[in-house]
């Protein structure tokens, strides 16, 4: 037998004297963490199984289970890292390319927690939302750069197609695949109460939520999943996934075991095959050449449908936004390397790609001195955590903001960072019936209703503070932020001064 | 509906293809102008000329016949309808379609048939009577694609190389004697057998009714199938970290 080197990060403990052996732990995890043993009449666990969902903690009646992280460690190295080390295992073990999901976990800079937000005092003086209107409410779509009139002086109506946002914070892209049907239900539906939109990510549009078009985003990927006229009729706007912040530059697949059922329906592909978004377009190796995709888009719907073209944070974002800004497009959605996935290569997810704060300022900036900021609408993405990081991306140039870990949060996700094993015990990135049902979406809307509405109060309050009543005097107004610990250099990219200046 | 098309932007060229209330449109001296036909379904178009890119992009069961040469993308992610080319096409013809047929007579670029899928009764299927540019059927994951090679030599082979990489669904036949070079691994070729030439003998003989040709003659050669090993070809690929 050979030796397994691994052992588990945390470790499940259990209270014997507030276990009642109810089983509810054993039969709550789809990793089979836990088991009953019937000589012993005990609980036991296998601790080398559990993800750390706390999905047992949650339901033990008796709270007798915790989670802790465990002592035990190799012998301490700032450099060979218990976690380097675990990596080299797992690859010697197997020869695998390391799988991960979720957002980068490394402690790399988080701008947004560098830049502080001013408030007014004395002169100009704070505004109070609760009594004063304060406007949230977002256009996204180009913005013409002149009034036209006609011979009578009467304006022409110039603009293209826009989407309105009651709020500036928008559902970003998760495929129905990488998460449930119940998760796209909640998404779908709270996006429809709050006025704003959802994304399905580029696994189709399932056809029980063609209800909720006018509301959804339907995006378009290298691999047309689910791509067809109908779909593209039915959404509010149209997004070309060019890349993603977890994984820029690279594709996606999703395993033919999961490529089942509704799965393989919505995306209108063999049922049992590997689903395979590779990672370029094949039509696409230019601007000129994204510009086709984008009109041919177009054209299908008639011009009645905003194109967003999302892309990853990464060194040269500023000129590609540049191009993209020329390229017909509507809307730019960048998204940083702290953004989410439902699985991607550990290396790439922590290792590609630049914070979204940098990339956002860079792009404003570089858009308004090429004077095309109006031809595009900007959206950041890549972990926005709370109303604060959306008041701050508003400030340094974003119109809106997408959410997604936040928005999984929300519906009970607990971070564990292992959606790509398909078992995620509280029904969000899994196909399994048996799991997906423990989502219920008409608690999972409200939850996500709740949570954007919460933060819809909270840019108010901020904003009010500010004296700022209209989000749209809040855009790219970066002398509301001050930067704390940050070089000259950051500062500069920021476009912000360093507090106390 | 007649359209001349000669220097009319894309747009209003489109644009009066799609309000025409005309079930047959014919689009004359046409000279680039791209995304003909985008999303179109019920209508039925002729085009003299040379079509720009994306012909037919999205198309949902209408009917495109031209009379010269296509250029790339055409039948872009096309879920339904014909594509008739009398000509020959630009680089990825039929890219990620999904249903519905493409003829064309000549030859084809590049990445022909890249991504091209199949889904419950849709089974797309792409014939190019010349010869096929290389990666052919790239990440196919279904459909049926046919190259005929008329015209085939030593200089112009019925494919070019790197046919089928990345293929983990449907098939491809190619009318030719030889194992195409530099075929990736995921590919397993063997000669089409009894049922095969059935299927090869439909596309053949609709070939033939559009652009004529001996059907008979062209049937009595070796034709070899290509077919993907695996349905799953990232399996075992990663390790859960």
């Amino acid at each position: 037998m050979s030796v397994n080197y691994d052992f588990p990060d945390y470790e499940i403990v259990r209270n014997p004297d507030r276990c009642v052996k109810c089983r509810v732990c054993e039969r709550q995890c789809a990793n089979e963490a836990h088991y009953y043993d019937e000589d012993l009449d005990m609980m036991m666990c296998d601790s080398t199984k559990c993800v750390t969902c706390h999905r047992c903690v949650s339901l033990c009646p008796t709270k007798a289970i915790k989670i802790v992280k465990t002592d035990h460690t190799f012998k301490e190295n700032a450099n060979w890292t218990s976690q380097a080390i675990k990596e080299i295992y797992r690859q010697a073990e197997s020869g695998g390319v390391l799988l991960s999901s979720m957002g980068n976990p490394n402690p790399l800079p988080i701008y947004w927690d560098k830049i502080l937000i001013n408030a007014s005092q004395v002169t100009n003086p704070p505004i109070d939302p609760l009594r004063e209107p304060m406007e949230t409410k977002v256009f996204l779509g180009a913005k013409p750069s002149k009034i036209e009139r006609n011979e009578k002086g009467e304006i022409i109506n110039n603009l293209s197609s826009q989407v309105k946002l009651e709020v500036p914070i928008m559902f970003s892209a998760m495929s129905f695949g990488s998460i449930s049907k119940n998760a796209h239900e909640s998404l779908a539906r709270a996006a429809a109460e709050l006025g704003t939109l959802y994304n399905t990510g580029e696994g189709g549009l399932h056809k029980d939520f063609y209800q909720y078009g006018a509301n959804t985003i339907v995006q378009v990927a290298s691999g047309r999943f689910g791509v067809h006229k109908d779909y593209l009729e039915a959404g509010a706007a149209i997004e070309i996934k060019m890349g993603q912040g977890a994984k820029p530059g690279i594709g996606g697949h999703l395993p033919g075991a999961k490529n089942v059922g509704d799965v393989s329906m919505t995306r209108m592909t063999p049922e049992g095959s590997d689903a395979i978004s590779p990672a370029p377009h094949h039509d696409i190796y230019s601007i000129e050449d994204l510009r086709q995709l984008i009109y041919s888009l177009k054209e299908a719907t008639n011009y009645k449908k905003p194109v967003i073209v999302k892309i990853a944070a990464v060194h040269n974002v500023a000129a590609i936004a540049s191009g993209i800004a020329r390229s017909g497009a509507d809307i730019i959605a960048i998204d940083g390397f702290r953004g989410g996935t439902g699985a991607a290569p550990t290396r790439i997810r922590d290792n590609v790609g630049i914070p979204i704060e940098l990339a956002l300022a860079a792009v404003d900036q570089r858009l308004r001195d090429e004077g095309i900021r109006g031809n595009v609408s900007i959206v950041c993405g890549g972990s926005i955590r709370n109303a604060a990081d959306v008041v701050k991306a508003v400030a340094l140039g974003a119109d809106a903001v997408y959410i997604a870990s936040a928005a999984v949060i929300a519906l009970g996700c607990h971070q564990c960072r292992s959606c790509h094993a398909a078992k995620c015990n509280w029904g969000i990135a899994t196909q399994r019936p048996d799991l997906v049902k423990r989502l219920n979406p008409n608690v999972g809307y409200k939850r996500l209703v709740n949570l954007v509405n919460a933060w819809n109060h909270e840019i108010k309050e901020i904003m009010g503070g500010m004296g700022i009543n209209s989000i749209e005097s809040l855009k790219g107004n970066r002398l509301m932020l001050r930067g704390v610990g940050l070089t000259e250099k950051e500062l500069e990219i920021l476009g912000i001064k360093h507090a106390g200046e | 509906m007649k359209i001349t098309a000669n220097l009319m932007h894309f747009q209003a060229l489109n644009s009066d293809v799609r309000n025409s209330p005309d079930k047959e449109i014919i689009i004359d001296k046409c000279i680039g102008q791209r995304y003909i036909g985008s999303g179109l379904s019920g209508k039925k178009i002729k085009i003299n000329g040379t079509p720009g890119n994306a012909l037919g992009a999205y198309l949902d069961g209408a009917s495109i016949e031209v009379f010269g040469n296509a250029q790339d993308a055409a039948g872009d992610t096309m879920n339904e309808g014909e594509i008739i080319i009398h000509g020959s096409s630009g680089d990825a013809t039929g890219y990620a379609m999904r249903g519905g047929k493409i003829f064309v007579q000549g030859s084809a670029g590049y990445r022909a048939g890249i991504h091209m899928k199949a889904y419950e009764e849709k089974i797309p299927k792409l014939v190019i009577g010349g010869c096929a540019g290389s990666f052919l059927g790239e990440y196919q994951a279904g459909g049926v694609i046919l190259v005929l090679g008329i015209g085939q030599d030593e200089s112009c082979p019925v494919v070019g190389n790197f046919c089928g990489t990345g293929m983990h669904g449907g098939k491809i036949f190619l009318r030719t004697n030889d194992i195409p070079k530099r075929l990736p691994k995921q590919v397993a070729v063997s000669e089409a057998d009894e049922n095969d030439m059935a299927e090869i003998a439909a596309l053949v003989e609709e070939y033939c009714g559009y652009f004529g040709g001996d059907s008979k003659k062209l049937l009595s050669d070796k034709y070899l199938k290509l077919l993907p090993n695996t349905k799953n070809p990232y399996k075992r690929l990663y390790t859960n970290n």
